[in-house]
Parts: structure tokens; sequence; C-alpha cells
């Protein structure tokens, strides 16, 4: 019997306002615990939530982004559970009125385009987090607590990991560009949700799925989809059932554990949240933030290929993330040629990055630097040799490049009057090559340039140099 | 201090004219509580260093000329947080809890240096018509110790009548503000829902709940209403409607005025002498020049359904937070989470908040969500319907505020439906939103009937005019309990 699979995906982001979804308490992460915190989030007796407008606008940008239609009339719901993480016992979210409803992206495996569907997108509250100590106390920072989410789930229509993958990876870029998240997995401003289920081809009936929760990487998401796929079919072919039930992806084995069947849906007791009275969307509003959303990735590959010139894989590389993005533009921007800047960028930039485990905006360099510097490597200021020393000057220290070329005296000697005297002493010095030369030795001239690269301690523009260094040889 | 002889006005004059500074009006209250709270129980926490501290402070500044409410000293029902002061809601749970927050309304009284004195006692949570649900203690109707003084905010209607003090805040869910000050014989309005911040008030029932004042007279409630509402960015269903003076209109005309009395009101269920104290007040707004017609709200006889189903389910979510974890009461022996959730909320609730949370819980549950909370949430829109044809060809609404007078402590607490009948005439109001006033009608075997005034959303005005105009021309406001006034 052949099996298909199909998967879902639920995703929840943490948006990055300044202010929490239903508190004016800041959104800060790596400060003390509780620290972040106010007697909303606390849940004190009395206290009362409003709205963060920037919030709902980070949900409709990316409800927007993501091809969704917007909800106009929308309210906000409770849903009721206890956990020490969840003051009020409640969570603000949207199950009713989703602010976006089937949307959709589109993503590429094998070469082969697919579209897939996204049933729907709200805004919510994060919970805060418990910590166990081995004291035997578990501990409750609420910093968390409140921090505008969105969550979003996708249509049945992703049938393999690697699909899964793909979509994944789309989705972060597409958020990124929105300017709304960080997007980072490994710091949970990303979470995802995975189900799979499996039925054999032709059933038109979706068959039990196995919910896989808080994945924190994209390649476990991949494996663990693959492995539990696997994992149903063998169930299934030995003439068993598949249980609903909640597993766990193993790094070590890459095997899905199980750890507890679900007995019948929790009921979270949904309900309109009173304190928040329902709010219209008007079309205005949705046009004023649809302006308001950055150039997304495919736009920006486009211009970069059919207006900058750049080749159509540079182009992909540099939109896999809004930073490299932006920063390539801004690079443009500062009079940089294009071509050079995606060059450097690609190359020694993204080398540095790698070696150095940074981010690019971790890195010292700005785009007025590198741009500087391909200036100045483009009107002959310095020489691509030193230019390697400035650009790692300019990434590590942040050195204004022109300036620091002077200062180190690295500008590159190019005046024929500095330049013959050196190449008269070095010929004189050098009779051997000269008749080497004369002999039709072609590898004369690079022992001679060598020589006087040698004597201006590199700075010397090998072009006006070999253009000299003939002029001079065919005269003696 | 003698309060039965006394209004803001008044007091204010003596103040302004330092014939009485403000640390004496502050203790002669306190000695007034002293006095009498052994037979009313109207207060559960006093303030009385901090409230002495600051009537001296005023003493120094001098109260302002221009404030009536300077330097007067006031109850707060114990359900507003108020920062540093003990604020319970009459529930064990929170028996030990200090606000590190005041609520809005306390802000707001504050910049108009008005006194806290102490916290008066409730219903736990607001849920009764009786103060009798209170964990802490019993409170007694000012006119006869044998009987309930009505609740929720009971405390607060029975200082203000025993003359304790000269006004209160109470907050009204279904009566709680209206339903007291009938019992106690004074004013006592549940303004327009938004019209006043609830930030700060621990919530019953969100969608209905509203802070508001209990005074001894119309005009001295108008003050405090005035001083108190407001927009709030802490509270997102409170209202950015202009705020007029509430006092503007209080001239005592209120000819051609159209008021409208619900034959639904005026039926079965109510006391035959109830009906006709209200019969009376009648005849005197006709006397004043008033229209009066009889009208009907077909689907106010689903009002207590309604409110018990809606209120109980937003009450079961609102009180989840109380779970022991942050503050409030955390029971001793636990082993796991789930024990220091169980018994501390089996602990620190009494039977009627247990009642409601399971009532609330279950009309919220997923198998029962559309044919209880659903249903409820679409009867509501009838109701407002109702009352939204009436306000299209009247002013005012007007019938009792209970059906009877106070019933006898210990009468109705076993049997819930009778208490929750009760509350049949103001519950609609809640529902709808509406600005609601009780005053007082008459007396029925020594005790106060009390008249109820209902105005369209937001015309709070229309209200006090005809409660000014009808108190002027009427002497029950005039009568005190006989145990007090004597001074």
């Amino acid at each position: 019997m052949n099996f298909e699979t199909t998967i879902g995906l639920e995703v929840h982001i943490e948006m990055k306002t300044k202010s929490k979804a239903f508190s004016p308490a800041p959104v800060k992460y790596g400060v003390e615990q509780n620290t972040n915190t106010n007697v909303v989030d606390w849940g004190f007796p009395g206290v009362l939530p409003t709205v963060n407008k920037g919030a709902l606008e980070y949900g409709m940008r990316a409800a927007l982004a993501l091809n969704c239609e917007i909800t106009k009339d929308i309210h906000f719901d409770r849903k009721n559970y206890f956990y020490p993480d969840n003051p009020k016992a409640y969570q603000i979210t949207q199950s009713q009125t989703p602010i976006g409803r089937n949307g959709w992206l589109e993503i590429e495996v094998d070469g082969k385009k697919k579209k897939i569907g996204i049933e729907e997108m709200h805004v919510e509250e994060d919970a805060g987090k418990n910590t166990h100590s081995p004291d035997g106390y578990s501990y409750v920072d609420l910093n968390r607590q409140g921090t505008p989410l969105i969550e979003i789930v996708s249509k049945p229509d992703i049938t393999s990991a690697d699909e899964a993958y793909a979509y994944l990876v789309r989705l972060r870029q597409i958020i990124q560009f929105t300017g709304i998240s960080d997007v980072k997995m490994e710091e949970g401003s990303m979470r995802a949700d995975v189900n799979v289920s499996v039925r054999p081809i032709g059933s038109d009936k979706f068959g039990t799925k196995t919910e896989m929760k808080n994945l924190n990487s994209f390649e476990h998401v991949r494996k663990g989809t693959h492995y539990e796929a696997k994992r149903q079919q063998r169930v299934l072919l030995s003439g068993g059932k598949i249980q609903q039930e909640t597993r766990r992806f193993d790094e070590p084995t890459g095997e899905t554990i199980l750890m507890r069947v679900k007995e019948g849906a929790s009921d979270y007791r949904y309900f309109p949240e009173p304190d928040i009275p329902p709010i219209r969307i008007s079309d205005d509003w949705i046009e004023e933030v649809r302006a308001s959303i950055p150039e997304m990735p495919d736009k920006r590959r486009e211009k970069y290929v059919s207006s900058w010139g750049i080749p159509e894989y540079d182009a992909g590389v540099l939109t896999q993330t809004k930073e490299m993005s932006d920063f390539f533009e801004a690079t443009v921007a500062e009079g940089a040629d294009a071509k050079l800047a995606a060059n450097w960028l690609m190359g020694e930039v993204n080398a540095y990055m790698n070696a150095n485990k940074l981010e690019l905006l971790e890195t010292k360099l700005t785009p007025e630097n590198l741009a500087g510097m391909i200036k100045l490597i483009e009107d002959g200021t310095i020489s691509s040799k030193i230019a390697k020393k400035v650009f790692k000057e300019i990434i590590s220290n942040g050195s204004e490049p022109k300036a620091w070329v002077e200062a180190k005296g690295l500008v590159q000697l190019s005046d024929p009057a500095v330049l013959e005297p050196l190449i008269e002493t070095v010929l004189n010095n050098n009779e051997k090559s000269i008749e080497d030369f004369k002999n039709g030795k072609g590898r004369a001239i690079g022992f001679l340039v060598g020589q006087i690269m040698k004597e201006t301690h590199g700075k010397a523009n090998p072009k006006i140099v070999n253009k000299l260094l003939m002029d001079s040889l065919k005269k003696r | 201090m003698n309060y039965f002889k006394h209004d803001f006005a008044s007091l204010h004059e003596l103040l302004v004219n330092k014939e009485l500074s403000v640390t004496d009006l502050t203790q002669q209250t306190f000695d007034n509580i002293e006095k009498r709270d052994q037979k009313i129980g109207a207060f559960l926490n006093l303030n009385k260093a901090a409230a002495l501290k600051q009537a001296a402070q005023l003493d120094q500044k001098g109260v302002a000329a221009d404030n009536l409410l300077s330097g007067i000293p006031l109850g707060i029902k114990d359900n507003i947080v108020t920062k540093d002061l003990k604020t319970t809601a009459a529930s064990k749970i929170l028996e030990n809890f200090n606000p590190i927050y005041d609520a809005t309304v306390i802000e707001k009284l504050n910049a108009l240096q008005t006194i806290t004195v102490g916290k008066t006692n409730m219903d736990e949570f607001a849920m009764g018509g009786s103060t009798e649900s209170s964990a802490f203690k019993l409170t007694k109707n000012a006119w006869d110790q044998t009987k309930v003084p009505g609740g929720s905010s009971g405390g607060s209607a029975a200082a203000v009548a025993s003359g304790e003090v000269i006004a209160a805040l109470g907050s009204d869910t279904g009566g709680s503000i209206r339903q007291p000050a009938a019992y106690n014989g004074i004013v006592g309005v549940k303004p327009t829902y938004g019209r006043v911040s609830r930030y700060g008030l621990i919530a019953f029932a969100s969608s209905l709940d509203q802070i508001g004042p209990l005074t001894r007279t119309v005009r001295d409630n108008a003050i405090l209403l005035n001083a108190i509402s407001g927009l709030d960015p802490h509270d997102s269903t409170s209202s950015s409607h202009a705020i007029p003076d509430f006092t503007a209109k209080l001239d005592g005309n209120i000819k051609g005025m159209k008021i409208a009395i619900p034959k639904e009101y005026m039926g079965e269920g109510v006391d035959s002498e109830v009906r006709e104290g209200i019969k009376n007040a009648i005849a005197v707004f006709e006397k004043l020049g008033a229209t009066v017609d009889e009208v009907s709200l077909p689907h106010s006889k689903y009002g207590v359904p309604v409110y018990y189903i809606i209120a109980s389910s937003e009450a079961s979510s609102n009180l989840q937070r109380f779970d022991g974890i942050r503050y409030g009461h955390r029971a001793a022996d636990v082993k796991n989470l789930e024990d220091v959730y169980v018994k501390s909320r089996s602990e620190g609730f009494g039977d009627e908040v247990k009642r409601r949370i399971m009532l609330g819980t279950f009309s919220l549950s997923a198998g029962t969500y559309d044919a209880f909370f659903k249903k409820a949430a679409q009867v509501r829109t009838l109701i407002c319907r109702d009352f939204a044809n009436v306000f299209n060809d009247y002013d005012l609404v007007l019938g009792p505020t209970s059906p009877t007078t106070a019933f006898g402590i210990g009468e109705d607490i076993n049997d819930p439906i009778t208490m929750y009948m009760n509350d049949i005439l103001t519950i609609p109001v809640n529902l709808a939103g509406l600005p609601g006033m009780s005053l007082p009608a008459g007396f029925a075997k020594g005790l106060p009937i009390g008249m109820q005034l209902i105005a369209n959303r937001f015309d709070e005005e229309t209200m006090y005019r005809a409660g000014y105009a009808f108190e002027q021309a009427t002497d029950f406001h005039k009568e005190v309990p006989t145990f007090g006034g004597q001074d």
C-alpha cells in the first residue's frame, strides 16, 4: 500500500513591538526576571487590558504579506486555563475572528513551485516562563508575559518533510521582510508545532494526526516529520492504529517519542473578551498598513536582476535575509557599484561573519564604509591587495576607510614622478632580468613588478607600474 | 458631625470658612463610625492614621475654595483597590491583600482631595443582594437592624444611611448600588456602562460592572458622579462621551418630560405596598407636569436568567486569577500544583462565589456554550432593543428598584433563587448598559421604598433632573433612621 503524508504547521512568531500586546510594559529580552512587568502583566485584581495598536498593525502587516483576507470586524477572545506562567488564567487571543484568513505563500522544492494555503492568522499574547529549580521550587518569570504573538495556521497542503522545511524557510523570510519580528528559532521568537498524518493514496479522509510541539529548529521539523510519517506508515502496515497523541522529537536518535495520549480536546471555554470592545478595521487603515510594509524579497530580487545587473543566483542570496538585502541596498545608495558591493557582501563579508560567528549587524561594518572602500578601489586610491587590509579594519573596528588609508599611508602610488626613479633603481640592480625579458622570457616582468611592489611595501599601483616598466624596458 | 443635617455644599462652607477643620471633620467621622458601626457593621477596614494625616496636610494647605469635595471624608466599597490600604472584596482569598496601585476613581478622588476613611463591607466579590455573603461580617440595615442592608454595596449604603459618612462609592453589576440604596432610603446611581473607569475595580462581570455614588441627596450624587466620570486610557470600555455638569439642570422643572412605566415592573411579584408607594410617586411626577404612560419591555422577564449566565460566565473567568500563586490566600498543606489551585480556591472562596463559578464554567463549556452563553448574549440584545424602543418616545423609565423592602437577615440566604429574583428590576439596566438611579419614595412598615429612574445611555442628566424635582417635591429624603441623628 502506498501512503501520502499530510502536514499541518502552527507557527508562533513573537513580534518586536516596543510595548506588550495588552499592557504598556516594555518588550525586552535578556533582562532580570520580572523587571519588564507591571500590575497588568501580574494579573492583579482590578487591572484591565488595553490593546497595543502597534501589535495589531504588525499582525495586519503579516496577514497582508501572507496574502490573507483581513477580517474587518474583529474582537479578542479569552482562552481559559490554569498555569503559573499564565497570571490571569486566561490568554487573550482571537478564536472567532482571526485578523487574517485564506492566505498563501509559495515554496520551491526540487525546482517545482507550489502554493501552500494559510488557513488563518491571529494575534494573541505570549505567556511567561516557568523554571523548575533543583532546590525544589518552581520560579515564574513574567517578562515574556503579554508579548504580542501571531499564530499562523497552514492548510493541509504540505505533503512532505521537505515541503514543511521549505514552508518554514519561506515563512521566516517573508515575516522577516515585514520587519515585525527577528524570527529566530534559537531564541524562541519563532516556534513551530507540527501535525502529521498519513493516509492511503486515494483515500478521501485524513488519517489520525499526531502532534509535535515547540520544535526549535527547521532541521528538527524536517527530520521529525520525515520520521513520524514513516513511523505511522509502519504502524498502519502492521495492522496497528494511529492514536491522537503528542510526541517529542528526540535529537540524538532522530526519532519521535510519545509524550502523552490526548483524551478528548481540552475545553478552554473560549468566549469574547469583555474588557476589549470589538474593533472595526477600515479599508483606509488596511491601505495605510499595506503602504508601511517594506518591499518583499521577490520584488527586490527582480529589481537586483533586471535593474542592477546582479546574476539571478546572487540576487537570491542577497535577499535571503532582510538585513543583508537592506545592507546591500544601502551600500548601493551610498554610491557603490552594485556588482562590486554584491561580491564583497557574498564573499569577504560572509566569510568574516562565518569565521567570527556574527550576524551582519553585529559587525562594525556600515554601508557607508563598505561603499567608501569600494569607491577607493574604483578610483585607484587603494589596490585590491590593500583593500583586504582596509576591509579587515572597517569590519572589525568600524574605521572610516578614506581617513584610515590616509593615516596609515596606504594610498596607492600612481604618480610616475615617484615611481620612475624607483623603477630605474630596480632595473639597474637586476640586469639579468632585463636580459631575460629581451630573450622573450615573460616571467621576468612578474619578478620585476614584484621587486617594485616590495620597494613600495605593496602600495604601488600595479597597472601604472606595469606601463612604466614596459616603457623603461623598451628604452633599454 | 451630624451628616443628616449636611450636604457637600454646607460642609464645604464650614471648611472654607474655617468653622470646621478637615481634621475635626475626619475625626468626627471616625467617631460616628465608632459609635454606630457596632450596630451597623458597615466598614471592614478603617484608614484612620492615613486619613488623619491627609486631613492635617489639607488643613495646612487649606481646602480648595472651588472644589466642593476638598476635605470630604468618603467610604469606599472594598472591591475598589486602594494603594497601601487593604482591599479584600470581602473574600478570604484576599484577606491580607494590600494593593500597590490605586483604582482610577481613587486617583480622581485623591486629586480632588477627598479623604478615604475606610473600606465598606459587601457581598463577597459583589455576588449577592444582602451583604450576607461577606466572608468577614454582617452589615445591618440602618432602619432596622434585623434586616439586611441589601447588596452587594450594603456596607456603603448602610454607612451613608446611618450617618457614618456623607457619601460612599459602590459598584453595581445587577443592582448592587440601587437595591441597597433603596433598602436604606438613600440615593444610589449606577452610571451608563463606560461612564466611569473600571480600572481598579475587582472584576465580577466585566460587561456589566460600573462604579457609582451613594449619597443622601440627588445633588450630592450628581457632584460625586461628575468627580469620577471620564475616559480612562487604562480602561478600553470607558467612554469619551462628553460629560455634562450633572447639577446644571437641577431646577425642579420637569414639565413635559415623558416618563414610561413598564407594566412588567408593576405586576405580580412586586409587593403591594411597594407598588402603592411607586403609584404615589407617579402621581407626584404627573403633578409636576410630566406625562406618564404605561409601556412594555417584553423581554425583561428573561433578564434574570440571562444575567446569571452572562455574569457568572464572566466571573468564572475573572476569578481564575485568584490561584494562590502571586497574591492572596495560598493553602498550606499542598503537594503539587493542582493542590495549590484546588485547595487555595476551595478554602478562599465562599459558597455563593463557588456556585457562580460553577454556573459560569458550565455555561462556557464546549457542549453548553451555544445553548447557554451564546443564547444569553442573543437575548441580551433583545433586552437592549426593548429599552431602545421605549427611549425613542420617552425620556425616562420609572418603576420600583426592588420588588420588596429590605428582608430579614438570614431569610433569603438559603434560597438562591428567591435571592436572585430580588434583582429582577435592576438587572435589565445593567444588561442594556443604561444609567439607573434609586431614590427614596416612601416607606412601608417603617422600611424605605426605593424608586428607580432609568435613562437612555449617557443621559444621566435627565435622570438627575427628574430625581431632583421629585426629591424637592417630597420629604422622604428628610427622614432619618431613628437610632441615629442624636449627636
